[in-house]
């Protein structure tokens, strides 16, 4: 790194906007892997009917298929908003 | 028994051919039978990339549709002893590949070859797919660069889940990363992501590190495997890679800048 780069590096790095970026994306994207084809159409719908009722946004609903032994887990994680 | 090697990305312009062409080369010269095959049905490069485009009679296809023979379409290489491309066609019909026809290839080409390259077409559909069903190791071509990342990962997943190893409830897939197109300067710069960085998200071994380079170009354009610039920065990176996919241990060159002077460096970008 240069000297004047000291002045100018206050900024976050884009490279480090990247990492994060991808981090997230990666992660979301991990969860819903290996799962039945079937899995967003399923939290896309789950995610309709509960906006008939209240207003959530994308990432309000989870979903995660769990394998235990013989049995899967659908485990669904819904984020209502704050009562005001 | 060959051992079959996919090499792929899922996004486009990595540098797969490349890749493909620089590691046949390099498993060849130290010895070992080595096919290059192309899945990349409809948009065929190897040949050119290997220079062998002119010599290219029969294909792939041919091969499944029983119009030719292996032996017929095999092509040899002038340069290296023990390495032979098979082209991929250039028809249209996609489905011209067939699960049975791929298998049947792969498996008459295992009883006379070490190791069996498949150049995977961009993308997830039938081509690529099909280039990683049968694969035992996997070589993953990712650029430093959020999109490459992200595809690499999504192939990663498949190749976990849809490969011949994985319905069989055999030993999974070996998966290696090779980071293509690396700046140094770039990552001092915090332009770009670093080796470290792309490690830490693919979360996959390290096989090596292609410096972005002047001279894959230049050996594209002539139809040369760029491992055989023994003199370039590319091809010596690639030499390292191939040593070490064959259990060789080396140090991972062109990570840094070369030093400046105390000029260069208060002044320098």
């Amino acid at each position: 790194m240069s000297f004047f780069d000291y002045f100018r590096s206050q900024r976050k790095s884009t490279a480090s906007v990247a990492k994060e970026r991808l981090q997230i994306v990666v992660a979301r994207e991990r969860s819903t892997r290996g799962g039945p084809d079937y899995l967003p159409e399923l939290q896309d719908e789950i995610l309709k009917v509960i906006r008939r009722y209240v207003e959530v946004d994308q990432e309000a609903v989870q979903i995660q298929l769990d394998r235990e032994g013989d049995c899967e887990v659908l485990e669904l994680n819904i984020t209502l908003p704050d009562r005001h | 028994m060959a051992k079959i090697v996919v090499v792929t990305s899922g996004k486009g312009g990595v540098g797969k051919t490349t890749t493909s062409a620089a590691v046949g080369a390099g498993l060849a010269k130290a010895g070992h039978r080595t096919v290059l095959v192309d899945f990349d049905v409809g948009l065929r490069n190897l040949d050119l990339i290997m220079g062998c485009e002119r010599r290219v009679v029969y294909d792939f296809i041919n091969v499944i549709n029983g119009e030719a023979s292996l032996n017929q379409a095999l092509i040899r290489d002038k340069r290296v002893d023990n390495l032979f491309i098979l082209a991929a066609s250039q028809t249209r019909d996609k489905d011209a590949l067939t699960d049975e026809g791929v298998e049947r290839v792969l498996t008459e080409l295992s009883k006379d070859f070490d190791y069996i390259i498949c150049d995977s077409p961009a993308g997830i559909e039938r081509g690529a797919l099909l280039a990683m069903y049968f694969a035992d190791e996997a070589i993953i071509v990712t650029n430093p660069e959020v999109s490459s990342v992200r595809d690499s990962d999504r192939v990663l997943g498949i190749l976990a889940s849809k490969t011949r190893r994985a319905a069989n409830g055999e030993p999974p897939v070996r998966e290696q990363l090779l980071l293509t197109r690396y700046s140094p300067q770039r990552v001092l710069k915090g332009e770009m992501l670093s080796v470290e960085d792309v490690k830490e998200i693919l979360a996959i071994d390290l096989l090596g590190v292609i410096p972005e380079s002047q001279a894959v170009l230049n050996a594209s354009n002539a139809g040369v495997p760029v491992i055989l610039e023994d003199e370039s920065d590319a091809g010596q990176a690639y030499q390292d890679a191939v040593a070490r996919f064959l259990g060789e241990e080396r140090p991972h060159r062109f990570l840094q800048i070369e030093k400046k002077g105390l000029f260069g460096r208060l002044f320098g970008g």
